[in-house]
């Protein structure tokens, strides 16, 4: 904390000397930039690489604040909402980006040199993170949801994975692959309660059942046949052939599950085909199946994405060396560099064409073809089977998402350590979330937040 | 006349102090008061807007609102019956002088001095963890299936972490108060034929009434706020099964952003604490300055 406040303090003392002088150059002599990042595998690999950025940028120090995901993201939101400009560089998600550019939190990175090739990063990655043509943040990394499922015990069992599954098929397999005696269970999912967590599968369920978070006019609908369907779906599914006490495991606590041989299937982010691909980390390698994420009645949402990039918040003192340090990291020497330094497979993926042209990346990354074939398939734009008023697979795109899904999303953690009825606590979670958006003034004559959905 | 001029410049002195205490206590309760009125997110900074008593009416009416309630008195009484009867229990039984007794003191005191989140993180990863606890580990020795305590019996879990923390506050009070208890009284009822049972009942027991209050007191104050054991081992799940009043409260500022709400609950939980101070000064201060 003290650290920082020196760092902070430095900063400001070297922009005001810069200014005296009257020579931006200088302003990033002996400059110090706190960033706020992840405690995920590829954001470690970048504070690891800080060294070669300070090398190349002499007097730019850098100050890591790594967090884990809930931490960070309460620390950032109260930071920006408050102006605290704590922050010179911060990492936020394919949910936080539009919002607060629209609140013109974050400043806006226009004109970008033509050595970035801001067309090589993906048309649905950069519309993520755009508002009004303006572009608030880079992608760093982004994923999608794929099915990961065991070759070997597959084989042991003659069955074969579809290349695009449906849900009724993966219960199937999971029927048949679950053998808790010799420790290995049918199927891992997310369970721990919050809307990136359990959610985030559970949206993606959802969408491939045909339902939706909210019809056009903001009423929930939840209380649907098709949230019934979908959630009885996924609570039976982790009852019978998921591993004990599901409700505890996240995206981490699957990984490791996977990773050590436990699960027979998993359906999850993309970017964990790096970690269950590494032989120091992983014990299945050379095992390890990708296919498409599950779908049901529809593909529609059915695979989520998530964009995690990087931005300035409007309160930073030092803007023009933070956007130099977010164009350094995100580019395509990074992504070399990277590469060079930990393995072709270790690339952050999901933001750009030129890594999924490259052959050895392909040839590295068994997954590649699979998160490369879901990202261009994804459409953000048209998340469900019916029309909605958002925009966002596994979120919504409005503010209010967040106390809407951590509610529900309790609830069924709940339901899933066996407390409470399915049926039940969805007509609850509904009148809670209708109770929330009225609250919020969507459904008054004069709303005291725009009906409009963000464009 | 005389006493009360003299008496000014020390007012007058003191004021700074008590002027400063105020500011400490008044400052933030009036800003929460304001916030309880507002429609507040703060993701919509630019949105609030004057709502009146409605963030009230939706913190009563959220859907967790009476299960941590519920929670709340669960978590307290348990665990004031639990470090009331078990501190009463060990004191007597380590107050025998016995080879060792400083010793044993010692580690009976010594889970106090823990911090709460540590002992949490122990408790949860190297005690009742279902695959590497400790208890699970015992379980399989005599054949039976560990149980995953955080998950089924949640509640029960954190009772029993914050007993632990706590009984040693007990024992440490009782140990005390019965070392002025008088031998001579005691010499006397044994002279009299009184045996163990009634020694207690008689003697030591109404020895330890004043201490009883005085621990129920501390400890019901400090209860009430229970946070970091729940943050730490379950996360106020599953579900709600340990959500009690004060992680709701953070649940709303902190997961959901909705300051107006918030407040309004730390108003709800300073309230309830109030009622409870209340009812106990009331019903147990007056065992302390009644003249027995």
């Amino acid at each position: 904390m003290s650290d920082y406040r020196n760092g902070l303090g430095k900063g400001v003392v070297s922009v005001l000397f810069a200014t005296l002088l009257g020579t931006a150059g200088v302003a990033y002599a002996d400059t110090t930039l706190t960033i706020g990042t992840v405690n995920n595998a590829d954001m470690v690999r970048m504070q690891a690489l800080s060294s070669e950025y300070e090398k190349t940028h002499p007097g730019v120090h850098l100050n890591w604040v790594v967090l884990e995901e809930n931490t960070l993201r309460q620390r950032l939101t109260t930071d920006i909402a408050t102006h605290g400009g704590q922050f010179d560089v911060i990492t936020i998600g394919a949910y936080e980006a539009p919002l607060w550019g629209a609140q013109k939190w974050l400043k806006p990175l226009d004109n970008l040199p033509a050595d970035y090739d801001i067309n090589d990063i993906f048309k649905n990655v950069r519309e993520q993170l755009t508002v009004d043509n303006h572009l608030y943040a880079l992608p760093f990394y982004a994923e999608a949801s794929i099915t990961y499922f065991r070759t070997d015990l597959f084989a042991k069992a003659n069955l074969t994975m579809p290349a695009e599954p449906t849900w009724d098929q993966i219960r199937g397999f999971a029927q048949k692959l679950h053998d808790p005696d010799h420790g290995v269970y049918g199927i891992c999912l997310r369970g721990k309660a919050g809307w990136g967590e359990n959610m985030a599968l559970l949206g993606t369920v959802v969408n491939s059942f045909g339902g939706r978070w909210f019809d056009e006019q903001w009423h929930p609908q939840i209380d649907t046949p098709e949230w019934h369907k979908a959630v009885n779906f996924y609570v039976d599914l982790l009852k019978h052939y998921g591993p004990p006490g599901p409700s505890d495991n996240g995206f981490n606590e699957n990984l490791a599950l996977f990773a050590s041989g436990k699960c027979a299937m998993w359906v999850d982010a993309s970017v964990g085909g790096g970690t269950v691909t590494d032989p120091k980390e992983s014990k299945v390698v050379g095992n390890v199946g990708f296919a498409r994420s599950p779908h049901e009645v529809t593909d529609r949402g059915s695979s989520w994405l998530w964009v995690w990039s990087l931005a300035i918040p409007d309160s930073t003192k030092q803007p023009d060396a933070a956007r130099e340090f977010i164009l350094w990291a995100t580019s395509k020497p990074y992504l070399k560099m990277v590469a060079e330094k930990y393995g072709a497979q270790a690339t952050p993926p999901g933001t750009r064409e030129s890594t999924y042209a490259n052959a050895g990346y392909i040839g590295a990354a068994p997954f590649a073809q699979v998160t490369y074939d879901s990202l261009k398939a994804v459409d953000p734009s048209h998340p469900t089977l019916k029309p909605v008023p958002y925009k966002g697979i596994q979120i919504v795109s409005i503010p209010e998402f967040q106390a809407v899904a951590t509610l529900v999303g309790r609830e069924i953690a709940g339901a899933l350590a066996g407390r409470g009825n399915v049926d039940k606590l969805l007509h609850t979670a509904d009148a809670a979330v209708s109770r929330t958006m009225k609250r919020a003034g969507y459904y008054d004559q004069k709303p005291v937040i725009s009906k409009e959905p963000p464009k | 006349m005389s006493a009360r001029i003299r008496k000014r410049p020390e007012r007058l002195l003191a004021q700074p102090a008590i002027i400063m205490l105020l500011v400490w206590m008044i400052v933030p309760l009036a800003m929460t008061l304001y916030f309880s009125t507002q429609y507040y997110n703060l993701l919509y900074p630019g949105k609030s807007a004057f709502v009146g008593l409605e963030n009230f009416a939706y913190f009563f009416t959220y859907p967790s609102f009476w299960t941590s309630i519920l929670n709340t008195i669960i978590l307290v009484g348990s665990v004031l019956v639990v470090t009331v009867v078990g501190g009463v229990l060990i004191s007597v039984l380590v107050d025998e002088t016995f080879p060792g007794q400083g010793i044993v003191r010692m580690l009976l005191i010594s889970p106090f001095f823990i911090m709460p989140t540590v002992a949490a993180l122990v408790w949860k990863n190297l005690l009742m963890n279902p695959v590497s606890g400790f208890l699970a580990w015992l379980w399989k020795l005599f054949g039976a299936t560990p149980v995953n305590w955080f998950a089924d019996w949640p509640l029960f879990s954190v009772i029993t972490v914050v007993s632990w923390e706590w009984l040693p506050f007990a024992i440490l009070i009782f140990v005390t108060a019965l070392q002025s208890l008088d031998r001579e009284q005691m010499e006397a009822a044994r002279m009299d034929g009184a045996r163990g049972f009634a020694i207690f009942r008689y003697l030591t027991l109404p020895h330890l009434a004043r201490p009883i209050a005085v621990v129920v007191m501390v400890e019901a104050i400090f209860l009430l706020n229970i946070f970091a054991e729940i943050f730490v081992t379950t996360n106020g799940g599953p579900g709600d099964a340990t959500t009690n009043v004060p992680y709701l409260v953070y649940t709303q500022a902190l997961l959901e952003f909705d300051v107006g709400a918030a407040s309004a609950g730390g108003l709800v939980a300073v309230v309830l604490a109030n009622i409870m101070a209340v009812f106990l000064i009331r019903l147990i201060g007056k065992s302390l300055t009644e003249k027995t």
